[in-house]
């Protein structure tokens, strides 16, 4: 695995670079925006990285807490493949593929559905335990990074095509400033805990964070049909050459992100496994009253009497 | 069952009788809301065109001021002496003391809202366009989502460093829909432009999902040492 | 991570490979450890020995890093019922009364009536009429008030955390002697404390704990005086 660390990294940065070549030369320029729209090709990728990272921090969140009893960890499982099957089929009857909006295809749904229950076992399957937590801290800190490139270059890019730098309309903009605040008030928490079950308790965060997600974003859309905003970059379809150097960006910004994961990851691990053997190290040693007094450890914040 | 709503009970009377012995913190509460009206009257000119548009965010804000310094001694007293473990270690259910603390909050921002609305409606000249006792619902199901979840997260903040911090950080991002529903559908009301059913609804919603969630997961956050 | 349950026999507490781990610093480091039910125990040690660690692990108030901890054959939080726990701090509301506060706590019981707190203050030897706020007991009473939320719903197992730290010589005593009659009665009862003496002659056991770990278990203090006066 370690060697295959720096083949991986170079590969990345190849790809980094062919997407930005894409991205600045290949590319068609926009008929109503210019060269300015170039930004797309790190605004959108950066959003749906960081979507992907916090969702993958939500699978593990959630089953986190769910392991935490062998009859919930069952109960879980379950509810997930209920809604894998529910998913698959529902869309398909015609009734409800009536009600769909345009453009929104059943066989598309159904993919997406039958994806997020099939990442929940393979989470559940490649993470046992506490290398879960450790993969929720991981994607909630790199997420958070793609999160702010997003919330960085979406001003950047309203301001020449819009005049304006912020739009609070604008639902893609704002649902992701809210999950950005979300995520950065997990890091702190993690960051602040005392606890013992701090693992838990953000886990427990996380878990409100999601639920908030899809409020947010319709509270917003609603405000929106009362009040019309501009929409901060753009809607409706795209020339086919850009959706190409669209989806090699994408694929970049993925090996990156990857590689990102994997380093904080092993180092994350370490740390802990640095800190429990410092803890135990003692396990190993007499209990002479003369050694421990020229140890003299004494606890400096934590650990009651 | 019976057992559950009768602690539920028991602790709500005995909060309330402990905030009525020493009123010191009701009283300093009060004083503040007073305060944060005074300074948003100040700051938003009451004579002015727009302030009827944005009166709605105004007063909201306030109360969500307010509510945040109610919320931050939620769980003072049971960390005093210790109270706290005296109840994790009864076959009392986690969720019984919760609903009991929500409750509690519920009343004293309650209370708090009842002071500073009328200052609100004196000092702005408040008039509702639109149907005014709508503005119930509104004020019900708000003042509901800013406490349930306010709670739950000063039970969440106990066991970190810079409690009183942790509280508005972990509260504020998870109440951002809360805020635009009670926000929008004030506004909606007080101008008569729009309609607020949809913003009450909104609400309604948010109370359940995270009523639902606190209910779930207050005992893992409890059982945290 | 809640302590698993492992099949013990009922009649015992058993503690096994415990570790309670705060970070960088672990407060109990493998604790092995049976305790037979009906006994009196003392737990001994310099601080931060694992003394108040560990009686909290017994309550359920201290989920183990790793290792069991079995409460006649259940984990802490299903015998819930059966623990009394009592703590440096009071668990008492300071604004309330002794009698306000025991009846609080009655309900989170299920005990139903005041007889029931009435009966207990007047074993811990005060006036359940006492009108007066906790806050403003002296420290021999609230300890006194503390013992009688702790034996309120009249559990077979006790943990008293330092229940003699600051209290007068008299009340000491009149504690001691109302541990000595649960005892005799049958309850189990683990003790921590500093003045271990007070309890020579009525405890069946002292333990003694260093570093995160029991060094020691034996019948009498007295004996090893020497020890306890190690630096």
């Amino acid at each position: 695995m370690k060697r295959a660390f720096p083949i991986l990294a170079v590969l990345t940065a190849l790809l980094l670079g062919y997407a930005f070549y894409q991205a600045m030369w290949v590319a068609p320029t926009d008929a109503l925006q210019g060269d300015v729209y170039r930004i797309i090709y790190y605004h959108v990728p950066s959003a749906w990285t960081a979507f992907l990272l916090f969702f993958i921090n939500f699978i593990a969140s959630v089953q986190y807490l769910a392991n935490a009893k062998p009859s919930t960890q069952r109960a879980a499982k379950w509810i997930v493949i209920a809604i894998g099957v529910i998913g698959a089929i529902v869309p398909f009857i015609p009734q409800v593929r009536q009600q769909l909006p345009t453009g929104m295809y059943p066989s598309s749904i159904a993919t997406t559905v039958l994806i997020i229950a099939g990442l929940y076992f393979l989470v559940g399957r490649y993470f046992p335990g506490q290398s879960l937590d450790l993969l929720a801290v991981t994607t909630a800190e790199v997420g958070v990074v793609f999160c702010t490139i997003v919330l960085v270059t979406g001003p950047i890019w309203a301001r020449p095509v819009w005049g304006i730098w912020w739009a609070p309309g604008d639902i893609r903009l704002t649902s992701t400033l809210v999950l950005w605040l979300i995520y950065v008030s997990y890091l702190v928490l993690r960051r602040f805990s005392d606890s013992a079950q701090t693992q838990k308790l953000a886990a427990v965060l996380a878990v409100f964070g999601a639920l908030d997600v899809p409020l947010v974003y319709f509270s917003i859309w609603f405000f929106r049909t009362q009040h019309p905003q501009p929409v901060i970059g753009g809607g409706g379809s795209m020339d086919p050459r850009m959706l190409h150097v669209l989806l090699i960006s994408w694929m970049a910004f993925l090996c990156f992100a990857f590689l990102v994961c994997w380093s904080r990851y092993g180092l994350e691990k370490l740390r802990r496994e640095v800190e429990e053997a410092e803890a135990l190290e003692s396990l190993l040693e007499p209990a002479d009253p003369s050694e421990r007094t020229s140890k003299g450890r004494v606890p400096l914040s934590r650990g009651p009497q | 069952m019976r057992s559950f709503w009768s602690i539920t009970l028991a602790t709500l009377t005995k909060d309330i009788r402990l905030e009525w012995r020493s009123k010191d913190a009701l009283n300093a509460m009060l004083f503040f809301s007073l305060l944060v009206v005074v300074i948003f009257v100040f700051s938003f000119d009451p004579l002015a065109e727009e302030s009827r548009h944005i009166v709605g965010g105004l007063v909201w804000v306030a109360f969500l001021f307010a509510a945040v310094v109610a919320l931050n001694q939620t769980w003072a007293r049971e960390l005093r002496n210790q109270v706290l473990d005296a109840y994790r270690v009864s076959p009392a259910p986690a969720n019984a003391l919760f609903v009991a603390k929500v409750l509690g909050n519920f009343l004293l921002v309650s209370v708090l809202e009842a002071l500073m609305a009328p200052l609100f409606v004196i000092f702005y000249n408040l008039r509702a366009l639109g149907p005014a006792w709508q503005l119930i619902p509104v004020a019900l199901l708000g003042t509901w989502a800013l406490v349930v979840n306010g709670t739950f997260f000063a039970a969440m903040s106990l066991r970190t460093r810079s409690r009183e911090l942790m509280l508005p950080l972990l509260l504020f991002p998870v109440s951002i829909p809360a805020v635009l529903g009670m926000v929008a559908a004030t506004t909606n009301i007080l101008t008569g432009e729009n309609s607020a059913h949809f913003y009450i609804v909104l609400l309604l919603t948010y109370d359940v999902v995270f009523t639902t969630a606190c209910l779930a997961l207050f005992e893992t956050v409890l059982q945290a040492e | 991570m809640r302590a698993s349950e492992i099949p013990a026999a009922v009649g015992i507490i058993s503690v096994s490979n415990l570790v309670k781990q705060f970070g960088r610093f672990a407060a109990l480091r493998g604790v092995d450890a049976e305790f037979d039910a009906g006994k009196f125990h003392v737990i001994l040690g310099d601080n931060g020995a694992g003394k108040t660690t560990l009686l909290r692990a017994l309550a359920g108030l201290a989920q183990p890093t790793r290792g069991t901890v079995s409460i006649l054959g259940k984990t802490p939080y299903d015998a819930c019922r059966e623990i009394g726990y009592m703590a440096h701090t009071s668990m008492l509301y300071d604004e309330m009364s002794g009698m306000e506060n025991l009846r609080y706590f009655a309900r989170l019981y299920d005990i139903a009536g005041d007889s029931r707190c009435e009966q207990v203050i007047h074993a811990v030897g005060l006036d359940p009429e006492l009108s007066r706020p906790v806050g403003q007991y002296s420290q021999g009473m609230r300890q006194r008030m503390s013992l009688a939320r702790a034996i309120l719903h009249d559990p077979k197992i006790l943990l008293l955390d330092e229940p003699f730290s600051n209290v007068d010589v008299h009340s000491a005593r009149e504690m001691v002697g109302l541990l000595k009659g649960m005892s005799d009665a049958g309850k189990t009862i683990f003790v921590v404390t500093h003045q271990a003496v007070l309890l020579e002659g009525v405890a069946d056991e002292f333990v003694w704990m260093q570093a995160g770990q029991i060094v020691d278990r034996t019948n009498h203090f007295a004996t090893d005086s020497a020890r306890a006066e190690e630096p």
